[in-house]
């Protein structure tokens, strides 16, 4: 924090060009205590910084925060919504407390036309409550962003905890709907399993219903990023990731890929709905009726399928493994384990 | 060294450089000819490919690769063809690769084209089982229009063509459909038969390339 100003007196006469040492101009007089100057011009700061922060966070949070991506297509979309609108409710008195500072210092400790540049005193070296202040706010806010975004990462349906191999939550509705997504270059398959397995390259959910994405891939690694789900799980062969969401309003969404896998890594996106649970049943079982002749061709479900077993004209598959043998049709590696809890969409009302 | 001679060599390695610098943007911004089969709008259009195993030519000589007859009848290596919007495409395409069982079996079906249908040396079909016969060879697609026909293969002991371009002579199956241009765009396409032998998941080479087994479908207004 600047003290009382420049040490030198302003409008100081040129040195002489005698070759004369030029003689040390006299300190300015201080107008009135520097520490009290100093009080109020800090008081001043925190003021404004206070008054301001009231302002600007209520004003964001009603007015921007609504606005603030993902959404609120579904539950997850809304926590990650919550959450970056929290992490900038927090943020937004830091930037001002930098801006407030920055103007206050402009207008008040500027340097005077043709004046002499300021020197700074023992105040510019160092001054102990301000950076004791200084480690305390933003330690606290360091850990406050740490606790919370914790809490929200690890929370049930929570902004991104439920995804992984191993996921570490199960939704609370015993109602969830399995969804297998198949990433390959370059598209994204799926498979519903509670509907005789059927694969189709359209992606339809129910709203309200919670929806197991199980998502895998039968060559490199891709990623399913359901933006406006809030949803968003790497692609890996031979690995089942699992995320959780729960759609709350009706409409069109993209998936993208969002790992670049090849030449059209940028094409590889298609859009999805979100319909009723009504409509989704008549959608699931007409598909599935439709597309009978080709489900009966494809291997049984799993919840991963090894490429190198089926390398098509590539010759990938190990030399053991017959490539024609429809049991080992891409790869399917049988899990071992039941499906989870998940509707049979017959039980869907 | 003479100051003529330390101008000469400067002036060699900076013409060098500025030709190799010339060199490689030519050879990597080149891209396959694009066919044009604008010439009579309104009119349906015929678009003839066919598919082989081996190119045969060049530093690729053993790439699978896809060829496309231009309306002169000429065969050309290029996977880019242009087509007016909302019209009817008549797709031809000469099959003469072996086949195999499909990574995704899901590609054995036949979808977005007119009626979802297609002809196998004449004879409508809707899916392949790519597990029984020859299987598929290669599959035309166009994701982002939900087009999708699977090629069936021909007889891998048969004596296949091997080099460019193929002929009725050697084996191979005719697979028609048709389809209708969307609006004004560009529209990737590709096979989804890992078919690049020698590669990573066989989704290498010629599946990563223009003009081999990925093209662009142009539609202009």
């Amino acid at each position: 924090m600047p003290g009382d100003g420049p040490g030198l007196r302003e409008g100081s006469p040129e040195p002489a060009t005698t070759g004369d040492p030029a003689p040390m101009p006299p300190a300015r007089p201080p107008s009135g205590s520097g520490p009290a100057r100093e009080a109020r011009h800090g008081w001043r700061m925190v003021g404004l910084w206070v008054l301001l922060s009231a302002i600007a966070d209520p004003l964001f949070y009603y007015l921007a925060g609504p606005h603030i991506p993902p959404g609120t297509m579904s539950n997850t979309a809304d926590g990650a919504q919550f959450d970056f609108n929290i992490l900038l409710i927090a943020a937004l008195p830091v930037i001002l407390a930098v801006w407030i500072y920055m103007g206050y210092a402009v207008v008040n400790w500027r340097a005077s036309r043709n004046g002499p540049d300021p020197v700074g005193g023992p105040e510019a070296r160092s001054n102990l409550p301000i950076q004791f202040t200084w480690i305390v706010v933003t330690t606290a806010l360091v850990l406050f962003l740490f606790g919370f975004g914790t809490y929200e990462l690890v929370q049930p349906e929570g902004a991104g905890g439920g995804q992984g191999p191993a996921p570490i939550f199960m939704p609370a509705s015993h109602d969830v709907l399995a969804i297998q997504v198949i990433g390959q270059q370059w598209k994204w398959t799926y498979r519903y399993p509670t509907f005789g397995g059927f694969e189709t390259t359209d992606l339809v959910v129910p709203d309200h219903t919670a929806i197991a994405f199980h998502v895998t891939s039968l060559d490199v690694v891709h990623d399913f990023w359901v933006y406006q789900l809030g949803v968003k799980a790497d692609a890996n062969p031979g690995q089942d990731d699992v995320a959780y969401t729960t759609p709350d309003q009706l409409g069109s969404f993209v998936v993208r890929c969002d790992e670049l896998c090849g030449l059209w890594h940028g094409a590889m996106y298609d859009w999805g709905k979100v319909v009723t649970p009504t409509q989704f049943q008549s959608w699931a079982e007409s598909t599935e009726r439709q597309l009978a002749a080709n489900t009966r061709f494809l291997p049984p479900f799993a919840w991963t399928y090894t490429p190198d077993a089926n390398g098509a004209d590539g010759g990938y598959y190990p030399d053991s493994v017959d490539p024609y043998s429809p049991v080992l049709t891409y790869g399917a590696k049988q899990p071992g384990e039941p499906l989870p809890a998940t509707t049979t969409g017959k039980d869907r009302k | 060294m003479q100051r003529t001679g330390k101008l000469a060599v400067t002036v060699v390695l900076l013409a060098a450089v500025i030709g190799g610098v010339g060199f490689a943007l030519s050879d990597l911004t080149a891209q396959p000819v694009t066919v044009d089969y604008t010439s009579s709008p309104g009119q349906p259009v015929n678009v003839t490919m066919q598919t082989l195993g081996s190119y045969g030519h060049g530093i690729h000589a053993t790439w699978v690769s896809y060829m496309t007859r231009s309306p002169a009848g000429r065969w050309l290596h290029t996977t880019i063809w242009q087509v007016p919007a909302h019209t009817r495409v008549n797709v031809t395409i000469y099959q003469y690769d072996s086949g195999s069982p499909l990574r995704n079996q899901q590609t054995g079906v036949v979808e977005g084209t007119i009626d979802n249908v297609a002809t196998l040396d004449g004879k409508v079909f809707s899916v392949i089982n790519s597990s029984a016969g020859n299987g598929v060879g290669h599959t035309f697609s166009i994701p982002s229009l939900g087009i999708n026909v699977p090629l069936y293969g021909n007889n891998a002991n048969a004596n296949l063509c091997g080099a460019a371009p193929c002929t009725t002579s050697s084996p191979h199956n005719v697979i028609k459909f048709s389809f209708r241009s969307p609006g004004p765009g560009t529209y990737p396409w590709q096979c989804f038969v890992p078919c690049g032998l020698g590669f990573l998941y066989g989704n290498g080479g010629p599946m990563q390339t223009v003009g081999w087994m990925d093209g662009f479908m142009k539609v202009v207004s």
